[in-house]
């Protein structure tokens, strides 16, 4: 549904993305890693066609995003970026702007049928009791969960998130990505999630993207790619790699500097 | 949602109530002494007598001028400040009425006023405010996209040259040149001509509708220029007519009544704190009370010491800017005790 082919953009001579090719299926849950500065967010605003290609492209669903409308682009993808929402927007306003794309011409007010649905979408992230208040009064987790019914109120095929668990504590990690895969689940949404942890990226997605310096290192299922010798070299930290005792999945341990003397092999 | 557009006509009556009573007051008031209690016994006798002429010769004109102005400056605070996300943002901080009046000065200099139609002040007015829009957003669109941070620090640049500019103007311009454009940048709503002020009455109340039409995407941009991308917003169109408008309102408002500080600044933050950032409510509500604030204060600029009259910029200035302080320490006060 989503292909990247050859994909180089970014600024010449400063940061840029060097020749990215992705597939992406319908309904699949794709994690982007990397190392800071590696290229992530830059790869999910060019899927977005925030940022244009130099070289290659984009298709979504076979046409070329930059030739898409970005009304019709933003009916098919959805958001949920690191920018903080601003403070004094009312939680239910904020979510209803997730109807713009679908307003008519000169529609300036929500009707029935978006407030229906901005209901629906903060009633499946459990938002839906704090609708009245304001933004700046939920906290960092709640902000999340209100962030992603936005953009679940565009009805998009594709959810589009930049470290959604970042600065949370574990038990919000866990809600938020747990209701990201249910969303996936329910709707059959395609969800690309950009994710600094690499636990939580090898026990969640279905295949993951792992970036270095802008070019695309490996792309494969968790287990191809999260092996200690992949890691360590993109990395630069030494690391051992086990499987999770409950899910089976890889599980990335830190090797702290004043064990490796001794030798633990 | 209805209870939303209940609380949004409900805000729009109690302000058009309260520009509607100004209104009146301002009729009612002045140095010729036709007292309020007068003011229907003349209505009903009829144009012949001179209270009849003063009120709708004199004091009308000067309130339909006032509620163009104070509407179109504050609208187009409005706008500017809800493109940069940016309460310090108006059209006087981004050099838009330097712009407007270097426009106007240059052409009190070349006598335009005196050769050409009374419109070459507007026009000129526009055209300095539209010029320096432009630069102001070439300089930065250089960089690639927009961005509203140097954008900011360009536009303020801009506004320091342009008032070296009509100071250089006055220099080295005869002694009664430059009366005339001090005069007229002190600001004054006193306008002999009417087709002017229709023309003024006009444009910002068009003005209005359009940037009305504008509202949700203006709420969108409060997110970030991403997000509203991301939502289907075209972000380079959109800004592009909202500078435009602002830029036109703004120098027509100049032009007409020179540089009447303070009002787009302080309306729209002072409306966003009463009715909230919804752009669908804040722009209709800016219009109406910034047209009410700029009636009041030139009620006051004509009798507040008759026989002279006081430009209408210091009454704004001082009252707008001691309204500011009060608000801001009220809401810093409140944000103190919500804390503890």
């Amino acid at each position: 549904m989503l292909e990247v082919n050859g994909l180089t953009c970014g600024y010449v001579g400063r940061f840029q993305l060097e020749g990215i090719n992705l597939k992406v299926r319908e309904g699949e849950f794709i994690g982007i890693i990397g190392p800071n500065g590696s290229g992530k967010t830059t790869l999910l605003r060019a899927i977005t066609g925030l940022l244009k290609a130099r070289e290659g492209n984009v298709l979504f669903d076979g046409k070329d995003i930059s030739g898409i409308s970005p009304r019709q682009t933003a009916k098919n993808i959805a958001v949920v970026s690191q920018n903080p929402p601003p403070e004094d927007m009312n939680v239910e306003d904020y979510v209803l702007l997730g109807r713009l794309p679908h307003y008519r011409r000169f529609q300036l007010l929500e009707d029935r049928e978006d407030l229906e649905i901005a209901h629906r979408c903060m009633e499946a992230t459990d938002t839906l009791k704090f609708r009245d208040r304001l933004l700046g009064e939920v906290s960092s987790g709640e902000r999340q969960l209100v962030s992603i019914a936005r953009a679940l109120a565009q009805e998009p095929r594709a959810l589009l998130l930049d470290e959604p668990t970042s600065h949370l504590d574990i038990t919000h990690q866990v809600t938020i990505l747990d209701l990201i895969y249910r969303l996936k689940k329910k709707l059959n949404l395609t969800v690309i999630v950009v994710l600094h942890d690499l636990n939580l990226a090898g026990e969640y997605c279905e295949r993951l993207a792992l970036l270095d310096n802008g070019r695309l290192e490996v792309v494969g299922d968790p287990a191809e790619v999260l092996t200690y010798q992949r890691i360590e070299k993109v990395y630069r930290t030494v690391v051992v790699v086990r499987a999770n005792p409950v899910s089976g999945r890889p599980c990335v341990f830190l090797v702290p500097g004043k064990e490796k003397r001794e030798g633990t092999g | 949602m209805r209870k939303k557009i209940f609380y949004h006509i409900l805000w729009i009556a109690a302000l058009s109530g309260l520009l509607a009573g100004v209104a009146i007051f301002s009729l009612a008031i002045g140095s010729s002494g036709v007292s309020f209690r007068k003011l229907v016994p003349v209505l009903l006798e009829g144009r012949l007598t001179p209270e009849y002429s003063i009120i709708f010769d004199i004091r009308l004109p000067r309130i339909i001028l006032a509620f163009a102005v104070g509407g179109s400056l504050s609208i187009a605070g409005v706008m500017l400040q809800g493109m940069f996300r940016n309460p310090l943002v108006e059209p006087y901080t981004l050099g838009i009425s330097g712009g407007a009046a270097l426009g106007v000065s240059a052409a009190l200099i070349l006598g335009l006023g005196r050769s050409m139609s009374v419109l070459s002040f507007p026009l000129s007015g526009m055209l300095g405010a539209l010029a320096v829009m432009a630069a102001v957003y070439f300089l930065s669109l250089r960089k690639g996209m927009l961005k509203m941070q140097g954008l900011l620090l360009t536009g303020v640049m801009i506004s320091f040259i342009s008032s070296s500019l009509i100071m250089l103007v006055m220099a080295v311009s005869r002694v009664e040149d430059m009366h005339g454009i001090i005069f007229w940048i002190m600001g004054s709503l006193e306008e002999p001509n009417t087709a002017l002020i229709k023309i003024a009455a006009l444009t910002s109340l068009t003005a209005f509708f359009i940037s009305y039409g504008f509202s949700v995407r203006l709420n969108a941009l409060a997110l970030g220029e991403d997000e509203a991308k991301t939502l289907g917003v075209n972000v380079e169109g959109t800004k592009k007519a909202l500078f435009i408008m602002a830029s036109l309102l703004t120098g027509l408002s100049v032009s007409i009544a020179g540089i009447i500080g303070f009002v787009g600044l302080v309306v729209p933050h002072f409306m966003r704190m009463v009715v909230g950032r919804d752009h669908r409510i804040l722009l209709p509500a800016s219009f109406l009370s910034g047209a009410a604030f700029l009636i009041f204060c030139d009620t006051l600029a004509r009798t507040i010491a008759p026989p002279m009259e006081l430009p209408v910029g210091v009454i704004t200035g001082i009252l707008g800017g001691m309204l500011f302080v009060y608000a801001l320490n009220r809401k810093a006060n409140i944000a103190e005790k919500g804390s503890c």
